[in-house]
């Protein structure tokens, strides 16, 4: 059997561009050892349950926001959660208002890859009234520079739910920008 | 109104539609949110005394395609024993064996084929993950094994192979460990959490203190943010340049503030080479009992105290309560202070205040000669100072400035005038070193160990970063946004 002439490099940039290639490459290191290095994908579905946290995704898909409430705390998570972090008590499901402020953001210039085609993007941890902790959403239709702590801002829903928290994301509330009006 | 928000002030003209009001959460409802916080005064039962004996650790480095993490781990155990001639492997009793991902590794049970490197089978081991805390928290889990009696002389290995996946997966597979329904879907980028933090922090801090004259909102925001980030760069400068004369460093550079701050941005205002790294690379510390302490090495250094702290996953859980107050701070330093926010880190603190409490100390800035903490971004140093009561909270920016942190001796290109007060991150830390998950809190526990010693000239081949007199230090890892953080005290125990 014949074998197969693999590209070899000191250079691992090189080697790693290879393998995209051809499967297989030789890496030879400072001490001159050659290393075989080779392509090796990996790819996986999971089936992935949201259980205890469905309710405020189903909601999403109807333009809600649900957040949850501990009865003996007296205590509003903007970010739902099944039992109460302070006293472990099972919480219970409320109504968030659709417009709240932002209490801290950030915009991305990168991303984990399979975000990166979306950058740049804005982050931002949101307040309402009425809730005791924020919920981190994306914030469109605003420039980097016009964001600011405290900027008022409302909800806005994919109208194709994709089951994800990315269904719910802000936008400057009161602007006359047609983007901002946008369902 | 925001309930969570109980002091925040209403906002300027500029944003005349704001109102933020007054608080419905009680004091009391604040203090029970902290219910059974340690303090530095509660007894701690400690257990046998521990001993640092020997430490070793690889070069960090973006890609070791020569050695898989059986051999990095394999070579810094060597370093380490090399250091211990007396030690045989007989008398090792087991190992705690520490990374972070097995999506990195992408081989499950690892650390059993460290285990089987180092020659170790079939002595007990457990494989320790607690995210970015791994190492810190695989050096407490030895120092448990050995406090306890189970173990005289207990190795702690520690690797990630980081360079297994492209830059942009990797920060992927980080992202990972946040939550996967409510926070990974959003960018699934860590950066952009820190840069949350760091923002919130500077709106805390700078914003509503040092620029509470400036009544344009936007105006007094961009300032602030100017302001922290340029403080943020001195930090970076500062482990950069001391990364210089430390060989296992992966990124040593010689930058200046105006370098980090047009260096490319990554998630405002955190810019490229104010954050930490990807990186292949292992540590390993061999902790020992009393009695074997002395039959190994006559420059063992004492683990004197450990503490570890914990917070919420999602940052958006994160309570607005009380400080949980440390000997140099009053509940009135606090009266307007939501804590901890996004803008601190809660595990730190109470990390910080468990190894102070189990160490004796009280004022961290005289008891401690040296620390050596989690900088994967300049923003969570700055945090960390407060965190661990270098300063008070809001002071961290301050305290750069004062030049406290920084070494003696060294230029960094601005003043420093109080430098050599308290040297935080001498080898360079995180974003100088790398950050190979699974080996970073064990690598600051071999540079720990070597200041201890007096043994950094002899180690890095240059006495530039040796901390002249070092009796006393600490080390500090930490988990995702601060979801987990342990802090471990070193104090030597031969006079030099």
């Amino acid at each position: 059997m014949a074998e197969r002439k693999l590209f070899k490099s000191s250079k691992f940039q090189e080697v790693n561009a290879a393998i995209k290639k051809d499967g297989a490459a030789i890496f030879v290191d400072k001490e001159g050892h050659e290393n075989l290095i080779i392509d090796n994908p990996y790819a996986i579905r999971y089936i992935h349950s949201y259980a205890e946290d469905s309710p405020f995704f189903l909601g999403l898909a109807q333009g809600k926001l649900l957040g949850t409430k501990c009865g003996p705390c007296n205590y509003v998570f903007a970010t739902p959660r099944g039992n109460c972090q302070f006293c472990g008590e099972p919480t219970t499901w409320v109504d968030l208002p659709l417009r709240g402020r932002v209490h801290t953001w950030t915009t991305c210039h990168f991303g984990g890859e399979a975000f990166l085609k979306e950058t740049p993007y804005n982050l931002a941890m949101i307040e309402f009234d009425g809730a005791n902790s924020v919920l981190l959403a994306r914030l469109k239709d605003c420039k980097e520079e016009e964001i600011y702590v405290g900027m008022p801002v409302e909800a806005r829903f994919n109208p194709k739910p994709q089951y994800s928290i990315t269904d719910v994301w802000f936008v400057p509330a009161d602007t006359d920008s047609p983007k901002a009006r946008r369902k | 109104m925001f309930l969570g928000h109980p002091n925040e002030k209403p906002f300027m003209k500029t944003v005349n539609r704001v109102t933020i009001s007054r608080p419905t959460m009680t004091a009391e409802k604040k203090r029970d949110v902290f219910s059974g916080m340690p303090t530095p005064s509660s007894p701690k039962r400690s257990g046998r005394r521990v001993y640092m004996v020997a430490g070793g650790v690889t070069k960090f480095a973006k890609a070791h395609p020569g050695m898989d993490f059986r051999l990095m781990a394999k070579r810094s155990f060597d370093q380490a024993r090399a250091a211990v001639p007396n030690l045989t492997l007989n008398m090792i009793d087991g190992t705690r064996i520490s990374y972070f991902s097995d999506h990195f590794t992408r081989q499950l049970k690892a650390s059993s084929m460290v285990q089987d490197y180092l020659g170790l089978n079939p002595r007990g081991s457990v494989r320790i993950e607690w995210g970015g805390a791994t190492g810190g928290e695989n050096i407490q889990a030895a120092y448990e094994a050995v406090a306890s009696g189970r173990m005289d002389v207990c190795v702690a290995t520690g690797f990630e192979t980081m360079s297994r996946v492209p830059t942009w997966k990797g920060n992927e597979f980080i992202a990972l460990a946040s939550d996967t329904n409510f926070d990974f879907p959003l960018g699934g980028f860590y950066t952009g959490y820190y840069a949350l933090m760091v923002q919130r922090h500077i709106y805390e801090y700078v914003r509503r203190k040092k620029f509470a004259h400036i009544t344009d909102e936007r105006e007094a925001q961009r300032k602030a943010i100017e302001y922290g980030t340029k403080v943020m760069a001195m930090v970076s400068v500062k482990n950069h340049k001391n990364a210089l004369t430390n060989p296992y460093a992966q990124y040593p550079k010689d930058l200046n503030v105006n370098d980090v701050l047009s260096s490319e941005m990554v998630s405002y205002p955190l810019t490229r080479e104010q954050i930490c790294t990807m990186s292949d690379g292992a540590a390993t510390v061999i902790l020992t009992s009393e009695e074997r302490a002395k039959e190994l090495a006559d420059d063992a250094v004492l683990i004197k105290g450990v503490g570890c702290g914990t917070d919420t996953m999602r940052l958006a859980d994160r309570p607005f309560g009380k400080v949980i107050l440390m000997p140099h701070e009053k509940a009135s330093d606090y009266a307007d202070l939501d804590y901890p926010g996004v803008h601190s880190f809660r595990a730190g603190r109470a990390a910080g205040m468990e190894a102070y409490g189990h160490a004796g100390i009280t004022n961290p800035n005289k008891e401690l000669d040296f620390i050596e903490l989690h900088d994967a971004y300049s923003s969570s140093e700055i945090q960390t100072y407060e965190d661990l009561g270098l300063c008070k909270y809001g002071e961290g920016y301050d305290f750069v400035e004062s030049g406290a942190p920084f070494l003696k001796g060294v230029d960094y290109g601005f003043p420093t005038p109080k430098a050599g007060m308290i040297p935080v991150n001498p080898s360079g830390g995180l974003i100088a070193c790398g950050h190979p998950v699974g080996a970073t809190g064990i690598m600051q526990g071999v540079f720990a160990l070597w200041q201890l010693q007096g043994r950094i000239g002899e180690k890095f081949g240059s006495p530039r970063l040796q901390i002249p007199h070092a009796r006393r230090g600490a080390i500090h890892s930490h988990a995702g946004t601060g979801s987990a953080v342990t802090v471990t005290i070193m104090e030597s125990t031969k006079q030099r």
